[in-house]
């Protein structure tokens, strides 16, 4: 095993066909096409689950049912059954994107303060009002870190779906690995472990953005600085 | 006895949270540090058991200064009662209690069966003793901490802000059981609390701190209440203080007239007050009497909340024995004021 | 599938078993880790920051990666069981060193300075009192951490060794659904049995947090 493939300039060259730089773009394109369909799908539910109390049995449970589903398992299944293609896969992804949206959404919606949802209502706030302007800015940061928990369940499983056949960075493994090419499958699994981490950080970042400093515990420990010096 | 020998703690930040405190605390009496949030009293209390070291200055229990001894063993030989009672959520409410005495080595058996007989003491019956401590009501809880905390039967007992965490019926209930129990045992206790009518209900001696960490005042609550120091305790100590303070005195030496004066008060046959006599010709209740034994407080409350301005004392057998008219009531209170003026000059 | 099943006994139940071993030898492993070096991060404060990221990075790299990653690092074979072991394990620590962590700062301050008031020293705070209350917490983490390496082994049979996975590999090169759907219900069904061990263990030995309000019961 040796780093040449990786450090080698063609595989950086945009136009390559297999190289880096497509690889990784079609990856990031399964993953945010998965990773949409399943926040379209996920976030209402969760959302409504959450705020009637209805159907709860089903988001408490979605979380632990996704985890025990094996990715690549699922992913073939639905080739064999569909045969190969993209929709297959997208499907499979978008099944495991689902589960850890919901549950923590739902989770999110149930932690919140009763006090403050209560006070919310007492304003005279329509029920939609409430949940948009009180409970879903209140929950983000639980239901942030489902969407973040997705996301690295859909990069992982988008790698394992080139053993059955789709592009992206999995290919580099997938493919090195079937011509003992170690060199190349060495390349893939750097580049897809980084790419993994810099996901998870820049949704960690787009959390700190988007959830109001009052929540995150930031304003607090900035006002504890200013009175402690 | 507990000794604060000009003890100073200044926190890493530079405020000071404890300013050269000497006091003593006696042996067998309650002592209540009170004071506004922030003025070192809690840090004044953790001090005696080690879970904050002074600056500067010593902390000595009957003369022996608590920094030479070993941390755990000299914490085991002290009551700790705390806020929110801080029981364990793991263990039932028996093994609670039995906790240090196990610390201590003595054996799970002997330990639980001195448990038991403690869970009795603070009111608690055998039933709770299975339960965890999510089980019970706040109080209860708290009634727990106290059992804890006598479980080795320490001659030293620590309170911080034991009862601030129940609602006030269940904190009178509280006072009153404690009270009791301290007659019984005489412990050596510190305690702390923001609330100065606790304080001064159960303290025999009260430190007043203020911010800062400064003793303002030390003293029994009659004091406090009657010779408050300065301007920061007499507003501390409160608007009604002087009302108050006739709680520590009886009735004993108030000077009454003859029943017959209240021309108004309606009398059974045995010469028991049944009411007054009102213009429309029918009787209104008395509101209450007093005996020699009750408070000058009482006596005052009754003389003014009277139909007829007057307060009616009873002999041990029910009978009116004696008038106050509230008028006599206050010339009293003013001599009486002018006699502790001249004895604390003397 | 009840044909495939009795036709393939032997494979099937040698796929499970293994994939038994390779799902809970690191749970041990992991469990093991986890333990002090969460309670180090708890005692030292200024290490818990670094320690959670660290955490957060490595459970982030996906499976398949660190499977093909840890070669290099190893020195192993690529189709080694080794690297999947040592992989879950990674897996496992990252994700229950945290959940110690934030188990034992979970614990009221208030249980853990009465404690301390009546006299418990460190070691005997932190075995007596600190890790049983901190106990529902930890065992929380455990059931995701198992249920997760019990689906994350079958990735394994793309580089050779994978327990159930190697029923998905069959059925797909056959383009046959019956070994894949047995591979994912025997899967399944593996998850939810070890998740209801550690349910049933948990009852076992923190009775009092059916009680707590909120509490991990």
């Amino acid at each position: 095993m040796n780093f040449s493939y990786l450090l080698d300039p063609e595989h950086w060259d945009p136009d390559a066909t297999g190289g880096f730089p497509q690889l990784l773009l079609a990856h990031l394109g399964y993953s945010a096409l998965a990773l949409l369909i399943g926040l379209v799908i996920a976030l209402p539910v969760g959302l409504y689950i959450g705020h009637t109390g209805r159907g709860s049995f089903i988001a408490i449970n979605a979380g632990n049912a996704g985890r025990a589903l094996p990715t690549l398992g699922l992913l073939m299944l639905m080739v064999t059954l569909l045969g190969l293609g993209l929709l297959p896969v997208l499907i499979a992804l978008t099944v495991l994107v689902v589960p850890p949206i919901l549950t923590t959404t739902y989770a999110g919606m149930r932690a919140l303060d009763h006090g403050v949802v209560d006070a919310a209502k007492g304003m005279g706030m329509r029920p939609w009002q409430v949940l948009t302007r009180v409970e879903f800015p209140m929950a983000l940061p639980v239901i942030m870190s489902g969407i973040r928990s997705a996301l690295l369940q859909v990069v992982a499983t988008a790698t394992v779906a080139a053993a059955v056949g789709l592009g992206g960075l999995g290919r580099l493994l997938i493919d090195g690995l079937s011509v003992n090419d170690y060199s190349r499958v060495l390349a893939g699994a750097i580049v897809v472990a980084v790419l993994a981490v810099a996901l998870d950080l820049l949704l960690a970042l787009t959390q700190r953005w988007i959830v109001s400093p009052g929540l995150s515990g930031r304003a607090v420990a900035r006002t504890r600085r200013a009175t402690t010096t | 006895m507990i000794t604060f020998d000009d003890v100073v703690k200044v926190y890493p930040g530079g405020s000071t949270a404890v300013d050269h405190l000497s006091i003593e605390l006696p042996t067998g009496k309650m002592t209540v540090l009170v004071g506004p949030s922030g003025c070192g009293k809690t840090t004044s209390l953790r001090m005696i058991n080690r879970m904050v070291t002074p600056t500067s200055g010593r902390v000595l229990i009957d003369g022996q200064d608590v920094a030479s001894q070993d941390e755990a063993l000299l914490r085991r030989g002290i009551g700790y009662v705390i806020q929110h009672a801080g029981l364990f959520p793991h263990r039932t409410v028996l093994d609670n209690v039995a906790t240090v005495p196990m610390l201590l080595g003595r054996t799970r058996r002997e330990a639980r069966k001195a448990a038991l007989e403690l869970l009795e003491r603070v009111g608690l019956s055998e039933d709770f003793a299975k339960r965890y401590p999510a089980q019970l009501s706040g109080g209860q809880q708290q009634r727990v901490g106290v059992a804890r905390a006598l479980a080795a039967d320490p001659p030293v007992m620590l309170m911080d802000e034991p009862f601030s965490a129940v609602d006030p019926v269940v904190r009178e209930q509280l006072h009153r059981e404690f009270l009791r129990l301290q007659q019984d045992l005489g412990k050596t206790i510190a305690m702390v609390t923001h609330d100065i009518d606790e304080a001064i209900k159960l303290g025999d001696m009260v430190a007043v701190f203020r911010q800062g960490g400064h003793l303002a005042q030390f003293g029994t609550p009659q004091q406090l209440l009657e010779e408050p120091a300065d301007e920061f305790v007499a507003e501390f100590v409160g608007r009604d203080r002087g009302l108050r303070s006739l709680s520590f005195d009886t009735a004993a030496k108030v000077p009454v007239r003859p029943v017959a004066e209240a021309a108004d008060l309606v009398l059974d046959d045995a010469g028991r007050p049944e009411g007054w006599r009102t213009v429309g010709g029918t009787t209104a209740a008395t509101g209450g009497v007093f005996t020699v034994s009750d408070t000058l407080r009482l006596v005052t409350d009754l003389a003014i909340s009277s139909p007829a301005g007057i307060a009616v004392r009873v002999g041990p057998d029910g009978k009116a024995d004696g008038i106050v008219r509230h008028h006599d009531l206050v010339d009293y209170l003013a001599a009486r004021r002018e006699d502790r003026a001249a004895e604390s000059r003397a | 599938m009840i044909q495939y099943l009795t036709n393939n006994s032997a494979t099937v139940l040698a796929a499970l078993q293994q994939h038994i071993m390779l799902a809970l030898l690191p749970v041990l492993i992991g469990f093991a880790a986890a333990l002090p070096i969460g309670y180090l991060g708890v005692r030292f404060p200024w290490l818990y920051h670094p320690l959670i990221n660290t955490c957060g990075v490595l459970y982030s790299i996906p499976s398949l990666a660190l499977f093909l990653f840890l070669p290099v690092i190893l020195g192993t074979k690529v189709l080694s069981p080794v690297n999947i072991v040592v992989a879950l394990s990674i897996y496992t620590v990252a994700l229950l060193a945290r959940t110690v962590a934030d188990g034992l700062r979970s614990v009221d301050t208030t249980v853990t300075q009465a404690a301390t008031a009546m006299g418990y020293r460190r070691t005997r705070l932190l075995l007596d009192v600190e890790l049983p209350v901190a106990m529902p917490v930890i065992l929380a983490g455990l059931r995701v951490a198992t249920v997760s390496n019990i689906s994350l082994v079958s990735v394994g049979t793309l580089i050779g060794v994978g327990g159930l996975g190697q029923l998905f590999t069959r059925g797909f090169q056959l383009f046959y659904m019956e070994p894949i759907l047995i591979g994912i219900i025997l899967s399944v069904l593996l998850a939810g049995l070890a998740d209801l061990i550690i349910v049933l263990i948990q009852r076992a030995v923190t009775p009092w947090a059916r009680f707590q309000r909120g509490g991990a019961a």
